[in-house]
């Protein structure tokens, strides 16, 4: 609460909070660019963490994340496809084409992981980031050729200075999706014990893969349209809720939703401030934090958590 | 009872089961037996619903092993795999917990609660309820698992090859207990086991296979028996009697 309050008075535009009362312009100001830039971030914030958390389950694997994995790079895709061959189509039509290639990927990843040895479990994230670095290379390299670079680099980077009114609305869908996976959390984290585990309490594995996979897609494709990738956040805030409070989904998720929206919004500000009045993309400090805290997860990794 | 009829299983061209007809009593433990490869997991698989069947047909108290029963048959069957091997962080109550899952599609209510307080009691789980599984040593975490099952309040109970990676202790804990929810909770055990040994001494009746057919079926002492070691298992050991218990001399 304290952060959202901060963040919508940082900015290029000073602003004080008697003058949003008095001021018609701070008002718009707050209502137009302030006020949707906070909810963007504290959205996605929380519902890639909430994807991260759920993607580290179905895919059993601690250091695995949507936005390095393929799902966020499958969405980009997706776009530079829509972008290119129908560029007229409306924006829900441009979503669902977006989600679709987010979801094959996953799919697709979770396919190679399969045959990867169980006993290997740092052999994943590798292959992860390979994988997710072939299909955004492959982004790039289309781009490249239809002169479009500028173009995916917003989609490949999360930043949040772009945000307005009007143009972070889709983002709710997010918010919608991470509410759904909370209603049926208890089945991600059986789904998290295993096949077997799962069949034995009766789950129908299958579905609730497909399930997970597709909410993990949408929220991905919706943040990589209104805000870009934003990487780590579904990374480091799933390890560290696990590490201190498990796994049991329905007592962590909202815990791990508040950290995600919590995170992404200070790195929002800090990009903000650090060499105001210019912005640092939000991409660039997760990145940066987020590398910092991978190397210290895989080092300080107690022997018996595998 | 467990019935399997005409049961036929190929993993490409290999023919794993062949034509397995057999019908597992109720109540009291039932150990599948055989040398390695026999099929005796496979048939374990099928029974337990991991394995989708090619062909023949499963009944459990009458109620077909198929997908459409998935709900009903995890209040009737409750299985624990040869490897269970968890990437997630749980405590122990959770785990049990989820054990209430098909009862109460994980909304637990006065009665899924006691459940869960009984089946920590009985085996002696109180007191480590909060303890992460991974904190816990092998032979805790195995009967944390088998607590997961007893709070799945089901009348059939499977286990693969439990006995795997346990110490002598804690192998005959795990039988004992066992041996107490035939006995005492009127419970049917189904066991994979390795050891013809532990086999013999804890269970009632024995299920011999060998190259993927049912090769005899009987009570200990009529099986386990030199002839018995040296068709199925082709090695001559001695058994003696223990009192009423055969052994096999290793």
């Amino acid at each position: 609460m304290v952060l959202a309050a901060i963040s919508l008075f940082v900015g290029v535009i000073s602003l004080r909070p008697s003058e949003v009362l008095h001021d018609s312009e701070a008002f718009g100001l707050m209502l137009d660019s302030r006020l949707p830039r906070t909810l963007a971030a504290l959205i996605a914030g929380a519902a890639l963490a909430v994807c991260g958390m759920i993607m580290q389950m179905l895919v059993r694997n601690r250091f695995v994340e949507p936005m390095t994995a393929g799902t966020g790079q499958g969405a980009a895709l997706g776009i530079l496809i829509v972008v290119l061959l129908f560029p007229k189509v409306s924006i829900l039509v441009k979503m669902s084409i977006a989600t679709a290639t987010a979801l094959l990927s996953s799919i697709g990843f979770l396919l190679i992981v399969r045959r990867l040895p169980p006993a290997q479990p740092l052999l994943v994230p590798l292959v992860a980031m390979i994988y997710g670095g072939i299909i955004g290379a492959g982004v790039t390299f289309v781009a490249y050729q239809w002169d479009m670079l500028q173009y995916i680099d917003t989609w490949l980077n999360g930043d949040f200075s772009g945000v307005m009114r009007g143009r972070y609305e889709l983002l709710w869908i997010a918010a919608l999706m991470t509410v759904l996976i909370y209603v049926i959390a208890d089945q991600f984290a059986i789904a998290g014990l295993g096949r077997d585990a799962s069949i034995n309490l009766g789950l129908n594995y299958d579905q609730v893969m497909i399930l997970g996979l597709l909410a993990i897609s949408v929220v991905a494709a919706l943040t990589v349209i209104s805000v870009g990738a934003i990487p780590f956040v579904g990374l480091i805030v799933p390890n560290i809720i696990s590490r201190r409070f498990g796994d049991n989904l329905r007592a962590t998720l909202p815990l791990t939703a508040l950290c995600g929206a919590s995170l992404v919004l200070v790195s929002d500000i800090i990009g903000r401030v650090i060499r105001a009045p210019y912005e640092i993309p939000v991409g660039t400090v997760l990145g940066v934090l987020g590398a910092v805290v991978f190397l210290w997860l895989l080092y300080a990794r107690p022997k018996h958590a595998r | 009872m467990i019935v399997v009829e005409n049961l036929n299983y190929s993993v490409a061209s290999a023919q794993i089961l062949t034509d397995v007809s057999v019908t597992l009593p109720k109540g009291g433990i039932t150990a599948l037996i055989g040398p390695n490869g026999a099929g005796k997991s496979s048939l374990f698989s099928h029974i337990a619903r991991l394995l989708p069947m090619q062909s023949g047909r499963i009944t459990v108290d009458g109620m077909d092993v198929a997908p459409a029963n998935r709900q009903a048959l995890a209040r009737k069957l409750a299985i624990l795999p040869q490897q269970v091997h968890f990437a997630t962080r749980l405590t122990v109550k959770e785990l049990v917990q989820f054990g209430r899952y098909p009862h109460c599609q994980g909304r637990l209510g006065a009665e899924d609660h006691e459940m869960v307080e009984a089946s920590l009691a009985a085996f002696g789980l109180t007191a480590l309820a909060d303890r992460f599984l991974d904190t816990l040593s092998g032979g805790q975490r195995h009967k944390a698992h088998v607590a997961m099952t007893y709070a799945q309040d089901t009348g059939y109970l499977l286990l693969d090859e439990p006995l795997n990676n346990l110490d002598i202790a804690a192998s005959r804990a795990l039988m004992t207990l066992l041996r107490w929810l035939a006995d005492e909770e009127g419970k049917t055990i189904v066991i994979v086991l390795h050891d013809i040994n532990f086999a013999a001494h804890y269970a009632d009746h024995l299920v011999v296979l060998k190259d993927g057919r049912i090769e005899r079926e009987g009570s200990p002492v009529d099986m386990v028996t030199g002839a018995l070691l040296a068709d199925v298992f082709g090695t001559d050991a001695q058994v003696a009697l223990v009192g009423a218990t055969p052994f096999v001399m290793p």
